[in-house]
C-alpha cells in the first residue's frame, strides 16, 4: 500500500490557503510557517493559482542529496526527516526542481510533506486528495 | 502573542524605521480596528501628510475568516478620521512577518514602495512605476521584483492616489481594496506607490490541542452550514433581486424608485453569473470565496478579429454604485465601468455616487453646459460615464479639481445638496431600505453600511425597534459596538454570525488573550474612543444630517423623516455620555 498526495484540479482552487494553514498547524500552532504545501498565483490572480506539492518521488532526489542522511523515504509514501541529523545547509531544497522541499526559516530545517493528508481534509473544495494505491515502493 | 504587540514604525522622510514593543496596546483596545485608531491618534501630529496606520488582531492567521487589515488615517474625502479595512493577504503576510501594526509616517523625497519582511523595512525606488495608467502593472513589476509568491502582499495604488482624488482607494492582490475614504490619496500625498508585505512566521498558541478542537469546529461551521451559502454561491450579488423587489435598491439617485424588471434581472447576480462568471477567489484562510470575477470580452476597436479579455471582480456595491445608481443596466456595461475604476484605483462606491450627482444637476441646469464636451452626463449612457471617470482623474479644470474632493464638495460650490447623497461627507452606499440603513450611516463611525448595518433592521421590519427614538438608538449602537469588537480581532463581518460573542470568548482561550466577558460593553468603549478623537478632529455631532432626497424618495421601510432622525441621534448621544449606559 503506497500513499500519495494528489492535486486533482487546480481549476477549482480559490487561493484560499487552508491546505497550506492545515500542515501548517500539524506543529499544534497557527501561520503558515511549517507548511509544506503551496498554493501561489500563476502570475496575477485572475490567472489562477499554482500548487505545488510533494510528489513523493520513488527515487526522491532531495534523499540522496541529503549528506547527513536526515531524509528517509517510507515504504508506504512520503519522506520522513530526521531533525537531530539535519544541518541545515539546504542542499534537499536545491535538489527538488519543482521547489517542493519547503523551509523553515526560524529552525533553518526544510518542512517535509509526509504524505498524511491534513491539507486535503481542509481544501474546502476538493482540489487535494490522498490517495492509496497497491503499487510497490522500490 | 509575542508578534503582535510588536509595532513598525517606518518613517519616508528619514528613510528609517524602527519597532516598539507596545503590549499596552493591544491589551487595551484589541487590535485591527481599535489599535490602528489608538496609533492614528497617537501619530497624527508628527506627519503633516497624514500617517498611514495599518494593524491586524489576535485571531489573523489562527483562525478562519480572520484576515482582515485595518487602516486608519485622516481622510480626505472627511477630513476626519477615516478607517477602512480590506481582505487578501495582507494581514497575514504583516502578521507573519512579525508585527501587530505597521506605522507609515513622512513623505518620501522621490515615489517609492516599501517592502515590509521580517527584518523590517525596505525603501525602494518607484519612480518608474508613478504615473502608469493601470494600477496592476506596478503591481506585477514589484511582484516579479520581491519573490516571496503565496507568502506576500501587494498593496498599491493608481493613477488617482497619485493624482489626489480624495476617495482614491489603495488595491491588494488585485481585487481586494481598503476602499472607502480614501487612503489612495494620503499615500499619493506620501509619494508612497506600494507596500510589499512578506513573512513566513509560525504564529505559536498556548492551549494546541484547544486550539486544534476550536479550529476544527469553526471550519465545519463555516464550510458546512447554510451560513455562508450567500456569499459562496452567487457572492454578495444575490442581494440586487430581493433587494430591488422590496424597493430599496437605489436606483438614479433616488429620483427613480426601481428599474423595470428586465433591467433588474441584467443586473442580478444570477446573471452574471450565468453569462460572466469565471472564478472565484478567497482571501487567505477563508473556505467561503465570496470574490467573483467576470470575464469581460471585449472587440478590439482597430483590428476584428482581436478581443482583449480582463478578469473584473463585481459585488454587490459596485453593480449598485456604477450600475443602478446611474442607470446603466447592461452587464457588460456595468463591468466596463467597474474595470476602469479599478484601473486607475478609485472607490467605485463614492464615483457612482458622485456620477449621479452629475447627472442630476446638470438636468436641473446646476452646471454650465459646456463643462463636457461631447460625452453630457446622461442616466445610463456608459461611455459618457466613461469619460467622467477619466476626467475625474486627469481633468485639471476646476470642476474636475472639485470633484476629485467629493460629493460633498461639489454640491457646496455648486448647489444640489438636496440631492447629493453623502452622510458625514461619505458618498451612500447601497440601501435605501428606510430610516435604519440613513441614520446607521450617520451614526456609523465610518459613515458606512458595514458600521451597524442599519438596513439590515429595515429589511427585518422588527416594530419594537422602530417604535421609539430610543430602541432605534440602542439596536444600532448594539451592532456598531459588535462590529468594533469584530474589526478589532479582526474578523470578516461576513462571519459576524458565527463568532457570537460566547464563540469569541471560547477561541480567545485557546490562544491565551484576556478579553472582558462583557464584548459589547468593551465594543461601546472602543466606539466612544473613536468618537472623540473625531471630536478633537473636528467632527460635530449635532451637524450630522440626512440628505433631503432620501427623505422624500420613498422607501419600503419606515420613511427617513428628520424629526425622528434628530430624536435617534439625540438619544445615542445621551446614550454615548452615559457611563453607566449598558446595552447587555
Amino acid at each position: 500500500m503506497r500513499i500519495k498526495l494528489s492535486v486533482e484540479n487546480t481549476q477549482l482552487c480559490v487561493g484560499c490557503q487552508l491546505c497550506m494553514y492545515a500542515c501548517s498547524r500539524r506543529s499544534g500552532n497557527g501561520g503558515l510557517g511549517l507548511s509544506a504545501i503551496s498554493v501561489r498565483s500563476s502570475g496575477g490572480m485572475s490567472k489562477g493559482f499554482t500548487i505545488v506539492v510533494c510528489r513523493c518521488c520513488e527515487d526522491a532526489p532531495c534523499v540522496e542529496a541529503c549528506p547527513e542522511k536526515a531524509l528517509i523515504q517510507i515504504k508506504t509514501g512520503g519522506i520522513r526527516l530526521l531533525k537531530d541529523k539535519c544541518t541545515g545547509c539546504g542542499l534537499c531544497r536545491d535538489a527538488c526542481i519543482i521547489g517542493a522541499v519547503f523551509w523553515d526559516s526560524v529552525n533553518r530545517q526544510p518542512n517535509i510533506c509526509v504524505q498524511c493528508g491534513q491539507c486535503a481534509l481542509f481544501c474546502p473544495h476538493h482540489v487535494l486528495a490522498l490517495t492509496k494505491s497497491e503499487e510497490k515502493t522500490p | 502573542m509575542k508578534t503582535l504587540r510588536r509595532v513598525l514604525i517606518a518613517d519616508l522622510c528619514a528613510q528609517s524605521f524602527h519597532v516598539e514593543e507596545r503590549p499596552d496596546l493591544f491589551s487595551e483596545y484589541i487590535g485591527g480596528a481599535g489599535v490602528s485608531s489608538a496609533l492614528l491618534k497617537e501619530y497624527q501630529g508628527c506627519s503633516p501628510e497624514g500617517p498611514a496606520i495599518f494593524a491586524v488582531g489576535p485571531f489573523t492567521a489562527l483562525f478562519p475568516m480572520a484576515s482582515k487589515t485595518v487602516a486608519s488615517f485622516i481622510s480626505p474625502l472627511t477630513g476626519n478620521y477615516g478607517e477602512s479595512h480590506a481582505g487578501g493577504r495582507s494581514a497575514v503576510s504583516l502578521r507573519m512577518a512579525g508585527y501587530g501594526a505597521l506605522v507609515v509616517l513622512g513623505q518620501a523625497p522621490f515615489p517609492q514602495y516599501l517592502v515590509v519582511d521580517e527584518e523590517g523595512v525596505r525603501f525602494e525606488d518607484a519612480r518608474s512605476l508613478w504615473g502608469m495608467k493601470n494600477c496592476s502593472t506596478p503591481a506585477r513589476i514589484m511582484r516579479e521584483k520581491e519573490g516571496g509568491a503565496g507568502l506576500r502582499s501587494i498593496l498599491r495604488i493608481g493613477p488617482a492616489g497619485e493624482n489626489g482624488v480624495a476617495y482614491a482607494s489603495v488595491t491588494t492582490e488585485t481585487y481586494r481594496h481598503f476602499g472607502r475614504m480614501g487612503l489612495g490619496a494620503v499615500f499619493g500625498k506620501k509619494k508612497l506607490k506600494g507596500i510589499v508585505l512578506k513573512g513566513a512566521r509560525e504564529t505559536p498558541v498556548s492551549e494546541p490541542a484547544l486550539y486544534k478542537t476550536l479550529y476544527n469546529e469553526l471550519y465545519t461551521q463555516m464550510a458546512s452550514s447554510d451560513l455562508m451559502k450567500k456569499y459562496h454561491d452567487l457572492g454578495t450579488p444575490a442581494n440586487i433581486l430581493p433587494l430591488h423587489e422590496m424597493g430599496g435598491l437605489p436606483v438614479c439617485n433616488l429620483k427613480q424608485r426601481t428599474l423595470s424588471p428586465d433591467e433588474a434581472t441584467n443586473l442580478s447576480g444570477e446573471h452574471f453569473a450565468a453569462r460572466f462568471l469565471n472564478r472565484r477567489l478567497a482571501c487567505s484562510h477563508c473556505p467561503v470565496a465570496c470574490i467573483h470575477l467576470a470575464a469581460l470580452r471585449l472587440e478590439a476597436p482597430s483590428e476584428p478579429y482581436f478581443y482583449q479579455t480582463s478578469y473584473v471582480s463585481y459585488d454587490y456595491e459596485l453593480l449598485y454604485a456604477l450600475g443602478s445608481m446611474i442607470g446603466v443596466t447592461d452587464a457588460q456595461n456595468v463591468l466596463r465601468l467597474i474595470d476602469r475604476v479599478e484601473q486607475y484605483g478609485m472607490d467605485a462606491i463614492s464615483t457612482g455616487v458622485i456620477l449621479a450627482w452629475m447627472t442630476e444637476a446638470y438636468e436641473k441646469d446646476f452646471l454650465p453646459h459646456d463643462l463636457f464636451g461631447e460625452e453630457i452626463p446622461r442616466w445610463g449612457h456608459t461611455e459618457a460615464y466613461l469619460s467622467l471617470i477619466d476626467k475625474i482623474c486627469f481633468d485639471p479644470a476646476p470642476f474636475f479639481e472639485t470633484a476629485r474632493k467629493g460629493c460633498a464638495a461639489l454640491s457646496e460650490t455648486y448647489g444640489g445638496k438636496d440631492f447629493a447623497l453623502v452622510f458625514g461627507k461619505n458618498e451612500m452606499p447601497g440601501y435605501h431600505t428606510g430610516i435604519g440603513a440613513h441614520l446607521g450611516f450617520l451614526l456609523g463611525i465610518r459613515h458606512s453600511h458595514l458600521d451597524n448595518a442599519g438596513y439590515a433592521l429595515d429589511q427585518k421590519q422588527d416594530r419594537e425597534v422602530f417604535s421609539s427614538p430610543d430602541h432605534l438608538a440602542r439596536a444600532l449602537l448594539r451592532e456598531e459596538a459588535f462590529r468594533h469588537i469584530l474589526s478589532s480581532l479582526v474578523v470578516c463581518f461576513f462571519a459576524r454570525n458565527i463568532f457570537a460573542p460566547d464563540k469569541i470568548l471560547q477561541l480567545s482561550q485557546s490562544i491565551n488573550i484576556s478579553l472582558p466577558d462583557d464584548l459589547l460593553q468593551k465594543g461601546l468603549d472602543l466606539y466612544r474612543a473613536k468618537l472623540s478623537f473625531k471630536e478633537e478632529l473636528g467632527f460635530r455631532w449635532e451637524e450630522l444630517s440626512l440628505p433631503l432626497r432620501v427623505c422624500v424618495a420613498k422607501t419600503p421601510g419606515i420613511q427617513p423623516d428628520p424629526d425622528f432622525a434628530h430624536k435617534t441621534l439625540a438619544a445615542a448621544r445621551g446614550f454615548l455620555n452615559d457611563s453607566s449606559f449598558s446595552l447587555s
